[in-house]
């Protein structure tokens, strides 16, 4: 089947077509755009750019895929969002993965900004299976042993080498695989249960425990 | 040829907004909203808004349609509002209405939140009287407007300097004991109050003041400084008159502000908009001075009057009947859209 694939959990947003069955990933197009904080400028265009690319349209696409995170909200929420309303606009499934499971391959510890000076990571065996994480720690008290693939520019704080690797379309694609091949996919409720994001943090917002005289 | 149908998407604060419009004709109007969840922090926590837009968003769109009673196919135009409003809000409308443009291959408006406000009211009334002024009053928004043609011009003529209309409201609930939002219980409150009881004070109402901005920061404090007093002097605080009396402080400002910004331009009709519109003194205030200075007042209700998918809708149905440019594919948010851009 065709499939869609979408990533904003990172500062560069992934959007790519792919060939999927059981046996194999043959990844026709993919677009990685540095964005910053421009996703939900930049990713539309990507998908479209990525059909194009791949001389596939939309309503050739079987199912989307989508990485959950964890990453920065406000960009996550995007490509969440987005690959929900094109999946519920095509009436198509919608799978989401930990987007971490789409960086780099075998065993490996995974670390992406976490930004506010931490690093959210997971870790993988031989087989590439998450064996710890997702979770956001400071890079100092991560405590785990290489190699460390993802953001490089955390090599300092761990102490350690990081080998610089991205969310791809075929990481997300491998994630996702599992899921992909249950027959249950394609008749599941409409609207299907909404995405859950892998914030790991709670909300930044204080209850006040004292209501203050407005004078003071 | 059939008038467009055209989904508009809204969450610029703590309402997911879903509307469905055909011309003028409001069709569907679904909401979720996550105030319950805000209410403990006194106001609206952007990043519990963002999260509750997300999961929100496809269960809200589900309902428009089925209460339209139409396909997502069956969509000629999308609109969104792309600002003002709270960045992280305004990225998950804008984000899944791009991705409904783009998977049903439509034209998508990024509009302005508050000529969306004035556009709503074309769903009740038909088609708005150009020029006319507009007054939009809310926990966001305080600002007073001349709109030539809704658009393409529209003119900012004044604004709040200090609080907005809604967040006085709140404020002073939080004084009185009363819930948040403030509007509707301080509303509740003042139909048993005296209204003249306690003289608080006009914020920008002097000679020399800007005639169309407003302040309520000051009027807030005063009724703080004469509650907390009542309180210190171990005295009861007549709950009733101090709503009665703080709400119609806020009616006069606003209606002789805009009552004035009609007359010094010549212009005889005037929309109100915004959650404070739905407060019932300041619809009647309006309603009287508007009698008396031969100005038609036009107020949507008040489910209308607060945020909403069907006037994001209404106005991108306008836009797309005026022929005006859909947005670039790089549409993104504006948190500080200014109200002289339309849509963009
Ligand atoms: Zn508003």
């Amino acid at each position: 089947m065709l499939v869609l694939a979408l990533d904003t959990a990172t500062p560069t947003l992934v959007a790519g077509v792919a060939r999927w069955s059981p046996e194999a990933t043959e990844v026709l197009a993919e677009r990685a755009v540095p964005s910053g904080t421009k996703h939900a400028e930049l990713l539309t265009p990507a998908i479209r750019a990525a059909l194009d690319d791949a001389g596939v349209a939309l309503a050739e696409i079987d199912a989307v895929v989508t990485g959950l995170g964890p990453g920065p909200f406000t960009g996550l929420r995007v490509g969440i969002v987005t690959a929900a309303a094109l999946a519920d606009a095509r009436g198509l499934p919608v799978v989401g993965v930990c987007s971490l499971d789409a960086v780099g391959s075998g065993a490996r510890t995974v670390v992406t900004d976490a930004r506010r000076k931490e690093i959210y990571w997971a870790a993988y065996d031989a087989a590439g299976v998450c064996v710890e994480g997702p979770d956001v720690v400071r890079p100092a008290e991560l405590g785990r042993p290489g190699p460390f693939v993802g953001d490089p520019a955390f090599a300092e704080r761990l102490g350690a080498e990081v080998v610089e690797a991205q969310v791809t379309t075929a990481g997300l694609l491998r994630a996702a695989s599992a899921q992909l091949a249950d027959p249950a996919l394609f008749d599941g409720p409409t609207p299907p249960a909404p995405l859950v994001p892998l914030y790991l943090r709670r909300p930044d917002a204080v209850p006040p425990t004292t209501i203050k005289a407005v004078t003071q | 040829m059939n008038e467009p149908l055209v989904l508009g998407f809204e969450t610029s604060c703590d309402e997911t907004g879903v509307g469905i419009v055909r011309g003028h004709t409001l069709l569907a109007d679904a909401l979720a909203t996550s105030m319950a969840e805000h209410e403990r922090f006194g106001g609206v926590v952007p990043e519990i808004a963002s999260r509750a837009h997300l999961e929100a968003m496809v269960p809200t769109v589900h309902r428009a349609l089925a209460e339209a009673g139409i396909a997502a196919s069956d969509i000629d135009a999308v609109a969104v509002t792309s600002g003002p409003g709270l960045t992280g809000a305004l990225l998950v409308g804008v984000a899944a209405a791009k991705a409904y443009a783009l998977a049903l291959d439509k034209p998508l408006y990024g509009v302005n939140h508050l000529a969306a406000h004035v556009a709503v009211d074309e769903l009740q009334h038909g088609p708005l009287a150009e020029p006319s002024i507009a007054m939009l009053v809310s926990g966001g928004h305080s600002s007073l407007l001349l709109v030539p043609d809704l658009a393409q011009d529209v003119q900012p003529l004044g604004r709040t300097i200090d609080d907005a209309a809604g967040e006085a409201f709140d404020k002073v609930a939080r004084v009185l004991g009363l819930p948040f939002p403030g509007g509707p219980p301080i509303d509740k409150a003042a139909r048993e109050g005296d209204a003249s009881a306690i003289a608080f004070p006009r914020g920008l109402t002097g000679r020399g003041d800007a005639p169309y901005d407003f302040s309520f920061s000051g009027l807030k404090t005063a009724v703080a400084r004469w509650v907390e007093a009542r309180q210190r002097a171990g005295e009861p605080v007549p709950l009733a008159d101090v709503a009665a009396s703080f709400q119609e402080a806020v009616a006069d400002v606003l209606t002789a502000k805009a009552v004035r910004a009609c007359r010094d331009h010549g212009v005889d009709h005037l929309v109100l908009g915004g959650g404070v519109a739905a407060n019932s003194r300041l619809r009647a205030l309006a309603e009287e001075r508007c009698a008396a200075a031969g100005i038609v007042l036009r107020v949507p209700s008040p489910k209308l009057c607060t945020d909403n998918g069907a006037m994001v809708a209404a106005l991108g149905s306008r836009l797309v009947a005026a022929g005006v440019a859909p947005s670039a594919p790089d549409l993104g948010a504006d948190s500080a859209l200014p109200i002289t851009t339309v849509s963009r």
